[in-house]
C-alpha cells in the first residue's frame, strides 16, 4: 500500500505506483463501468458506431531527440492506444501547454512533426487548444493529445479474451525509445547510433485484423516497457505468462546504453512497438502479417500464457533459469555502479 | 564455454564434494545478475550463493543517511545524488520526500555533473553524496580535484565511501558467517586489481574468483569455486581478465590516495570497521560536507524490525525477515535492500518472490 502523502515522480512512471494512485485515488472518485476497464482507449459509451475515444499527455524532456521529438511522439502515442484496442483513428484533438519565453522555432518544428506524422498515420488534427503560462510555471511545452476511432466490427480485444495457451507476440526490439531519449537526457556528450522509434502502428495493426482472426488483446510497451504489459496481462487474466528471454529482440547498443544507464531494459518504454496476444493457431499468420510492415521486420513470437492460475509473469532466462517478472515500480533509478 | 557447460562442470563438480557450500558474492551487480539470469533455479542443491556486503546503498549506516538528508533540507542547498539513494528512508522521510516538499535534490549519473552545476550555479551550494565502493570513489576524487582546479568554492561531498576488503575481513573475523568462498565483484578489481584479495586466500585458506557480470560468466565462477573446493585447493582466479588485471587501475588508485586517506567507517549489519571508509586528506578538506556544514553524525538507529543488517552479511535470507514482503516491499520500502535495485531484498522481491523456503545462510558451511 502506497502511504505516500504527496505525488512524487514515481507516480507518473506508468508501474505498480501509477496503478496504486488509480485504485486509490483516481477510481473511488471517478470509476464507473467504462473508465474501470483501464484499457488504453474505452468505447464511448452509447454510441452505435462503437466509437473508441484516448487521451494522453506528453511531457518528454528533451523536447527534441534522436529518432524524434515531442510533436511526433504526441501523435504517434494517441495513435497506437487506440490500434492496440482496434480502433482506426477518425481524428485528434491537441492541446498545448507552452511556457512563456519558449521559442516560436521551437513549436513551429514540433508542429511540423505533428502534421508529418499524422500524415503518417493518415489522421488529422480536427480541433486543439493553447495555453500559455508564466515562466517557470511549466518547462518548455507540453503537449495533451486526445483521439477518437471507430472500432472495427465484431471485434473486442480484451484482458478477459486471453486464455491458456496464446502466444505473445512482440512486432520489433524493444526499449530503443527510452534508451534513445535517456541517454540524450541524461549524457547529452554520449555519441549513440540508439535511435527512438516513435512510430504510428495502426496501419501495421490494421494489415493485421484483416488477415488475421484470433486476436485477442494488444497493448504497445510505452512506459515500464514489456516488463510492464506481460505481469498487466498475467496479473489481469490471474494465468501465468512465461517469456523466453533470449526471443526477445533488442539492439546491441540499446542494451549497452541501459546496462550504462544501470536499466533493466526490459522496463523501458518502446513508443512504436506493440506485444499481440493470439491464439496459437493464429500465431504463425500473425507474425507473417506483422513482418510486412515496415515497423515489424523484427516481429517475433516471444512467450505465451500457462494454464498455472497464479497471475505471475515468468522469464526463461538465456541460461536456462527462471525467474519472476513484475510491474516495475515507478521511475527508474539509476544504479551506482 | 557457454553458461550451458559451465552449470555442467558446476554440476558435476558438487556432486564431487557432496557436503553443502555456500558461497558469498560481494558486489550489487552479482546479486542483480545472478537472480535476473536465473541463477539460483539453476544452482545444485548443495550449492548455495549467498549475498554479502555489496550494494554501497545498502551497507550505508542509518547515519550517514540522515545527514544526507538533513543536507538536503537546508536552504541553499544543491544535493546531487545518484538515483538508488533517493528513496532510502532515514530516521525522518527520505530525499525524494525531501525534494516533494521542495528541497533541490538531482539525480545525476557522474560526480562530474555536480561540479557542472556548481560551477554554473554560483548562488548555490552544491553537495554531492559520495557512495559507493572503489568502483565510484576515484570518480568522486577526480570531481574534487575539478572543482579545485575551477577554484569553486561552492562544491563539496558528503563522503560515505567504503572499502570493501576490510569489510570482507571483519566478516569472516566476526566467525558468524561461515562461507566456501567468494565471488570477487569484477568491477571493483577493475580498480584495485585482483591481487588485492589475496590475503583472504592466504589467510583465512577461500577462494577468491574475480567473475563477470553475464550469467555465463556468474555461473563459471560458481563452477571455479566450488572446483577449487573439489581439489581441495584454495585459490585466487580471476575470469574476467577482459578487463580486470593483478594490480588494477594504478591511476584511479593514485587519484583515490591523492584525495582521500583511510578511516574507520560504520556499516550497516557490520557496525564500525577500522580502515573501511575513506575522508579527505587535510589538502582537501575544504571539499568535506560534514566539516562545512558542521555535521555530527549520530549513530541513527536502523527501522524496527528491519533485518537488513543480517541480510547484507549473510546471516537470513531476506524472506526470513518478518517485514519482508508484507510491510516492506519495493513500493512501500522499509529497509535499503528493499530500496536499492542492487539490494538483495529487492531482487529476491523482484524475481524469486514465489521461494517462500528461506534457507538459513551459514547452513551449509564446514
Amino acid at each position: 500500500m502506497d502511504k505516500s502523502k504527496h505525488i512524487v515522480l514515481a507516480h507518473g512512471g506508468g508501474g505498480q505506483l501509477t496503478d496504486e494512485l488509480i485504485a486509490n485515488t483516481l477510481l473511488p472518485r471517478l470509476g464507473n463501468e467504462t473508465l474501470g476497464q483501464l484499457l488504453d482507449s474505452s468505447i464511448v459509451p452509447g454510441t452505435a458506431e462503437r466509437m473508441a475515444m484516448t487521451i494522453d499527455s506528453y511531457v518528454v524532456r528533451p523536447l527534441f531527440f534522436p529518432g524524434g521529438d515531442i510533436g511526433r511522439l504526441a501523435v504517434c502515442g494517441t495513435v497506437n492506444d487506440l490500434a492496440v484496442c482496434g480502433a482506426e483513428p477518425l481524428g485528434l484533438a491537441l492541446s498545448l501547454i507552452m511556457a512563456e519565453g519558449l521559442e516560436r522555432e521551437v513549436l513551429e518544428s514540433a508542429m511540423n512533426s505533428v502534421r508529418e506524422a499524422a500524415d503518417e498515420a493518415g489522421v488529422k488534427v480536427i480541433t486543439g487548444d493553447t495555453k500559455v503560462v508564466g515562466r517557470g510555471q511549466a518547462d518548455g511545452m507540453y503537449i495533451t493529445t486526445a483521439g477518437v476511432g471507430s472500432v472495427r466490427e465484431g471485434l473486442r480485444l480484451h484482458p478477459d479474451q486471453i486464455r491458456a495457451g496464446d502466444k505473445l507476440i512482440i512486432s520489433g526490439t524493444i526499449a530503443d525509445h527510452g534508451l534513445a531519449v535517456m541517454l540524450a537526457r541524461e549524457m547529452p556528450e554520449v555519441q549513440s547510433v540508439l535511435r527512438s522509434d516513435v512510430a504510428p502502428l495502426n496501419r501495421m495493426i490494421g494489415r493485421l485484423l484483416d488477415k488475421v482472426s484470433g486476436v485477442v488483446f494488444m497493448r504497445d510497451p510505452t512506459r515500464g516497457g514489456l516488463a510492464c504489459v506481460a505481469a498487466d496481462i498475467a496479473g489481469r487474466t490471474g494465468l501465468h505468462v512465461v517469456l523466453d528471454e533470449g526471443r526477445i529482440p533488442i539492439r546491441a547498443e540499446t542494451r549497452h546504453a541501459a546496462d550504462m544507464l544501470g536499466l533493466e531494459v526490459l522496463e523501458v518504454a518502446s513508443e512504436g512497438k506493440v506485444v499481440v496476444v493470439v491464439r496459437p493457431e493464429a500465431a504463425e499468420a500473425a507474425l507473417g502479417a506483422l513482418r510486412e510492415d515496415e515497423h515489424g521486420r523484427d516481429a517475433r513470437i516471444i512467450g505465451q500464457v500457462e494454464d498455472t492460475r497464479d497471475g505471475l509473469c515468468e522469464l526463461q532466462t538465456v541460461l536456462g533459469g527462471r525467474r519472476i517478472m513484475l510491474k516495475p515500480y515507478g521511475e527508474q533509478l539509476s544504479r551506482i555502479c | 564455454m557457454t553458461g550451458h557447460e559451465a552449470l555442467d562442470r558446476l554440476r558435476s563438480a558438487a556432486a564431487a564434494v557432496g557436503r553443502p557450500m555456500a558461497f558469498m558474492e560481494v558486489c550489487g551487480t552479482h546479486t542483480v545478475q545472478a537472480f535476473r539470469c536465473g541463477l539460483h533455479s539453476l544452482m545444485p542443491g548443495n550449492v548455495r550463493l549467498i549475498s554479502g556486503p555489496g550494494c554501497p546503498v545498502c551497507v550505508t549506516s542509518q547515519g550517514d543517511i540522515d545527514m544526507l538528508i538533513e543536507l538536503a533540507r537546508r536552504p541553499g542547498v544543491t544535493l546531487c545524488t545518484y538515483g538508488d539513494m533517493l528513496r532510502v528512508t532515514g530516521t525522518d522521510g527520505n530525499l525524494e520526500e525531501a525534494r516533494t516538499m521542495g528541497a533541490d535534490v538531482r539525480v545525476v549519473y557522474c560526480s562530474l555533473e555536480a561540479v557542472k552545476l556548481a560551477g554554473a550555479e554560483a548562488t548555490r551550494e552544491v553537495v554531492f553524496a559520495g557512495v559507493g565502493f572503489e568502483t565510484t570513489t576515484p570518480a568522486t576524487a577526480a570531481a574534487a580535484l575539478e572543482a579545485e582546479r575551477l577554484g569553486l568554492r561552492n562544491f563539496s561531498v558528503l563522503v560515505s565511501h567504503k572499502r570493501i576488503l576490510p569489510a570482507m575481513r571483519a566478516l569472516l573475523e566476526s566467525g558468524q558467517v561461515k562461507v566456501d568462498g567468494f565471488l570477487c565483484p569484477g568491477h571493483v578489481a577493475v580498480i584495485t586489481g585482483y591481487a588485492t584479495f589475496a590475503p583472504i586466500v592466504r589467510r583465512y585458506g577461500l577462494s577468491c574468483v574475480v567473475a563477470g557480470f553475464e550469467g555465463a560468466q556468474i555461473a563459471m565462477g560458481m563452477a571455479r569455486l566450488v572446483e577449487l573446493v573439489r581439489d581441495g585447493q584454495p585459490a585466487l582466479e580471476n575470469l574476467y581478465p577482459q578487463v580486470v588485471t593483478r594490480w588494477g587501475n594504478r591511476r584511479a588508485q593514485n587519484l583515490m590516495r591523492r584525495v582521500f586517506r583511510p578511516v574507520g567507517a560504520r556499516w550497516r549489519g557490520l557496525g564500525s570497521i577500522v580502515d573501511s571508509g575513506l575522508a579527505f586528506r587535510s589538502r582537501y578538506a575544504r571539499f568535506d560536507a560534514q566539516r562545512r556544514y558542521e555535521l555530527t553524525p549520530v549513530e541513527s538507529a536502523e527501522p524496527p524490525g528491519c533485518r537488513c543488517g543480517d541480510v547484507i552479511t549473510g546471516r537470513c535470507t531476506p524472506a526470513e525477515c518478518k517485514l519482508f514482503g508484507a510491510a516492506c516491499t519495493p513500493v512501500c520500502p522499509i529497509g535499503p535492500c528493499m530500496v536499492s535495485s542492487e539490494g538483495t531484498c529487492q531482487a529476491w522481491f523482484k524475481y524469486r518472490r514465489q521461494d517462500k523456503a528461506g534457507v538459513p545462510a551459514g547452513a551449509g558451511s564446514n
